[in-house]
């Protein structure tokens, strides 16, 4: 009998491919998928139809237009659509550099789906939701112990929501002191995520980006010639999407409060950092970690993120209303905040989200988030050391400069010996159920690839990352012709990329997707 | 039936392998072969032609006689027809002569094998009216223009003209002041711009990640700077296709290698001198607007003498704006932007942290250097 051999980590993969049209395309007119039984005659004399209360205003006047189709029909779609897809759970999650795809606790996804947490409404009087305001108010000062902050809130439901919220306290502070016209301008490294560029200059600010020194650390002394009577904040990332730590990084917030600027720390790369370092000690006056991705509930794609939001005590009214507070007795919604920016989000943000974080903490304990940095850090450390046996791998900048919990590696030897970009490697890690990233845009690091391992897979799982990408790596000099037609076991095989320069090309809704294809 | 243009600079690269850093002057070729140069433009010609032969029956080739093309076209083994016969000794005046008659000719792409010197001879005749692909041959070829490979070179040529969508991207024509390069001083200077297909894959100094987000930067910076012009000030705007991209945006014809005035979004005067500039902007408030040109980084000094240390003086280090790419500033490796504008103190007072525009509300610190 045929046996599979374990030894064998560079391993055998081929996609599902089911060619299946677009939901919008199937079915047919009358089908159905759930008969809706009609009112009982009971409830209509009391409610009415259920459309006369409708104003007229509001009523459709020509049906909506969704696809007709029977239950099986629509199981079979998702279910052979999720074949097609490689989930975090299906494959080793560590080629997501700077995401922190990890293993998220299933426990926990059933704890969020519980009754006792799914038939809960928004808009229920708080006595009767005294436990998850409660869990809410926990998790509140957890983050406090975690970042050095006096505050948190929860509204955010992403990373970059949470920089759009840091950004406009940062407006509203610098308004209530008269200095919201002079102060225009907002500073950023290039290695820290685009969002901290992106969500201020939403708000109206001038960005200042300030490029890596000889060590990939943010070069100090431009950044001295940046900071001005017009610095309105600091948002950085620390480590940065290098995985390099800035030391020194006390030094710039000093520079910015002097100078009357604020310092927003985003602590999306926080993994390897509990217990260790924290965001009051570095001088930030704010902060903001993912509780989805760092703190174990699903990457935003896999459910809801929450982007929690911490400031010290002096910005606390600045902050999204209401806050969740605890007068002694029972917990309520502070509503009078009284320079609060408004809202970000619906009622207090995701709460299921921020349960399955505070299960997470609460498993682990204050000596397991330590542990979880230490391992998160060792497993990038050891996979740096496996990665860059395969000469041509290289380490940008300076390798003897520590890596935390990921690492931007350059490929650019190899693509300048063989002709292959990173991108035609992340299209030949897909023959083997894997995935890799390369970096945001523009490349500042020559064919980059960015890994994260967390503290989540094996040993195993780690050898049988890196054994795979030297298999890559070794036939982009030894059989190239495999790397040119890769992806060669996926559902789609080599897309032409031109269309993506194209607006012609781009299809971003159904609708759109109609007008560009219909035949004249 | 496609007909492509085809100029083989035969006697380029011969300098490189005997240290000689180019073969611009009859002087330094001469000198190239008694120290034993062998010519290797024609063998790199025919690698990159083989790449056409799948295509070979849609294709002509205009080419010229002997080792300038025709010779090259009968090995590749692709059809030709020699539109232009040079000497036995060729120089840089039979290139500008053969590409403007294959220009004529109606061609619809010009492949040539080179260098950067021959980069600029084909910019002489044909500008940016015809797309070009180099064949990397020469010693220096600083010029985005050319294939990774020849065989790369080749390629995109076939893909381009196999009908796939393909951007075209103005790419600048650069070179080095040779004899300075000899002593070991590298200078760059802009010469112009050649129009040329882009496959990242297969093209040299890939820039961004694509060559429309190259072209939306220069847009979003122009777009960021035409909406803060201030009225009744003067606007002088440097040479190149970033500063170009604004004067687009203001509907008003660029210098692409000169310095235009603009006041009030409207063209005051085109390509100035040092005079016409002292003229123009008297005391007034003055401000200028440039993007470094070149390989190096060049600020000023190099391809526009004309901002002499007159006209910065009385513009001031404060009312300079440089703009730039990111994809720009990437190219540079971390280099610092330069200035030489010959005079050492005012090089001095020009270097430190500049605030780059890089995008619509978006700036780079960048270091300059004198």
């Amino acid at each position: 009998m045929k046996r599979i051999i374990r030894k064998n980590r560079v391993r055998s993969f081929h996609q599902a491919r089911w060619n299946e049209p677009i939901i919008f395309e199937l079915g047919s007119a009358g089908e159905r998928g759930i008969l809706v039984p009609k009112a009982e005659e009971e409830i209509v004399e009391k409610v009415g139809n259920g459309f006369d209360s409708i104003p007229a205003g509001m009523r459709r006047s020509v049906p909506l237009k969704l696809p007709e189709i029977n239950q099986k029909r629509v199981l079979m779609h998702y279910l052979r659509l999720s074949q097609e897809t490689l989930g975090g759970n299906i494959n080793i999650e560590i080629g997501q550099g700077t995401c922190t795809v990890k293993y998220n606790p299933v426990v926990n996804d059933k704890l969020a789906a519980s009754e006792k947490m799914s038939e809960l409404h928004p808009l229920q009087d708080t006595s009767t939701t005294q436990g998850i305001l409660e869990i809410i108010h926990r998790t509140d000062l957890m983050m406090r112990e975690i970042s050095g902050m006096d505050h948190f809130s929860f509204q955010a439901a992403g990373g970059s929501q949470a920089t759009m919220t840091m950004a406009s306290i940062v407006r509203m502070y610098h308004r209530l002191r008269g200095e919201e016209e002079q102060r225009d301008e907002i500073i950023t490294t290039v290695y820290s995520h685009p969002s901290d560029a992106a969500a201020p200059a939403l708000k109206g600010y001038k960005i200042i980006t300030i490029m890596a020194d000889e060590n990939g650390r943010p070069d100090y002394e431009a950044f001295k010639a940046a900071v001005s009577e017009r610095t309105a904040a600091f948002v950085v990332a620390n480590p940065e999407d290098t995985g390099i730590f800035n030391p020194r990084i006390k030094e710039f917030t000093d520079l910015v409060t002097k100078a009357g600027g604020l310092n927003c720390y985003d602590q999306a790369n926080a993994n390897g950092l509990y217990g260790i370092a924290r965001a009051r000690e570095a001088g930030f006056h704010m902060c903001y970690f993912n509780l989805h991705k760092s703190f174990g509930t699903p990457h935003g794609c896999g459910g809801p993120g929450s982007g929690a939001v911490g400031v010290i005590s002096e910005l606390r009214d600045f902050l999204p209303k209401p806050l969740v507070e605890f007068d002694g007795e029972k917990y309520f919604l502070d509503y009078d905040i009284k320079n609060s920016i408004g809202k970000v989000r619906a009622f207090i943000g995701t709460p299921q989200v921020v349960l399955k974080a505070y299960s997470w903490i609460m498993s682990l304990g204050a000596e397991g988030l330590y542990e979880v940095a230490k391992v998160a850090s060792l497993n990038n450390v050891y996979l740096i050391k496996r990665l860059l046996e395969y000469k041509g791998l290289e380490l940008p900048y300076r390798e003897d400069v520590q890596r935390i919990e990921q690492a931007r590696y350059t490929m650019e030897k190899i693509a300048k010996d063989t002709g292959f970009s990173s991108g035609d490697i992340a299209r030949r890690v897909m023959d083997f159920g894997m995935h890799i990233w390369s970096s945001h845009h523009p490349f500042y690091i020559p064919d980059p690839l960015t890994l994260e391992p967390t503290e989540t897979p094996s040993m195993e799982d780690l050898e049988e990352y890196v054994e795979t990408l030297h298999h890559i790596l070794g036939e982009a000099y030894n059989n190239p012709e495999i790397i040119k037609s890769a992806p060669n076991n996926s559902t789609i095989h080599m897309v032409d990329e031109s269309s993506m320069d194209d607006p012609d090309q781009w299809c971003p809704t159904w609708r759109v997707y109609q007008e560009k294809t219909k035949v004249e | 039936m496609m007909k492509i243009g085809l100029i083989v600079n035969p006697i380029a690269g011969m300098g490189g392998r005997v240290g000689l850093k180019g073969t611009d002057g009859e002087d330094t070729l001469i000198r190239a072969i008694q120290m034993g140069a062998i010519s290797e433009a024609p063998e790199k010609t025919i690698k990159a032609l083989q790449q056409l032969l799948p295509i070979k029956e849609q294709l002509l080739v205009f080419t010229c006689s002997g080792d300038m093309g025709e010779n090259e076209t009968v090995q590749a083994g692709l059809y030709y027809e020699v539109v232009y016969i040079s000497g036995r000794n060729t120089t840089s005046d039979d290139t500008v002569l053969a590409a403007s008659s294959m220009k004529e000719l109606g061609i619809s792409l010009l492949i040539f094998a080179g260098g950067d010197g021959t980069a600029r001879d084909i910019y002489r005749a044909i500008g940016q009216e015809v797309p070009v692909i180099g064949i990397p041959a020469g010693v220096k070829i600083h010029s985005p223009v050319y294939g990774n490979t020849p065989k790369a070179a080749g390629k995109l040529a076939a893909e381009f003209l196999s009908g796939r969508q393909v951007q075209l991207v103005d790419e600048e024509v650069i070179d080095i002041d040779e004899e300075a390069y000899r002593n070991d001083v590298v200078m760059t200077q802009l010469y112009g711009y050649l129009k040329v297909p882009v496959i990242d894959k297969w093209i040299q100094n890939k820039k961004a990640p694509t060559p429309l987000s190259d072209k939306a930067s220069q847009m979003s910076i122009a777009l960021d700077i035409a909406d803060n012009i201030v009225k009744d000030i003067f606007y002088l705007i440097g040479p190149g296709s970033t500063t170009k991209a604004l004067m687009d945006v203001l509907k008003l014809k660029k210098t692409l290698l000169g310095v235009d005035i603009i006041r009030n979004r409207e063209l005051v005067k085109a390509d100035c001198n040092e005079d016409e500039i002292l003229r123009i902007i008297g005391d007034s408030e003055t401000e200028l607007i440039i993007t470094p040109t070149g390989g190096q980084g060049y600020l000023l000094g190099r391809g526009n003498q004309q901002l002499s240390p007159k006209v910065l003086g009385k513009i001031g280090k404060r009312n300079i704006t440089i703009i730039a790419t990111e994809g720009k500033l990437i190219q540079l490796n971390g280099n610092p932007l330069r200035v030489y504008t010959g005079d050492e103190g005012l090089d001095k007072e020009l270097s430190g942290y500049y605030k780059v525009r890089i995008g619509y509300g978006m700036s780079r610190m960048y270091k300059v250097e004198g």
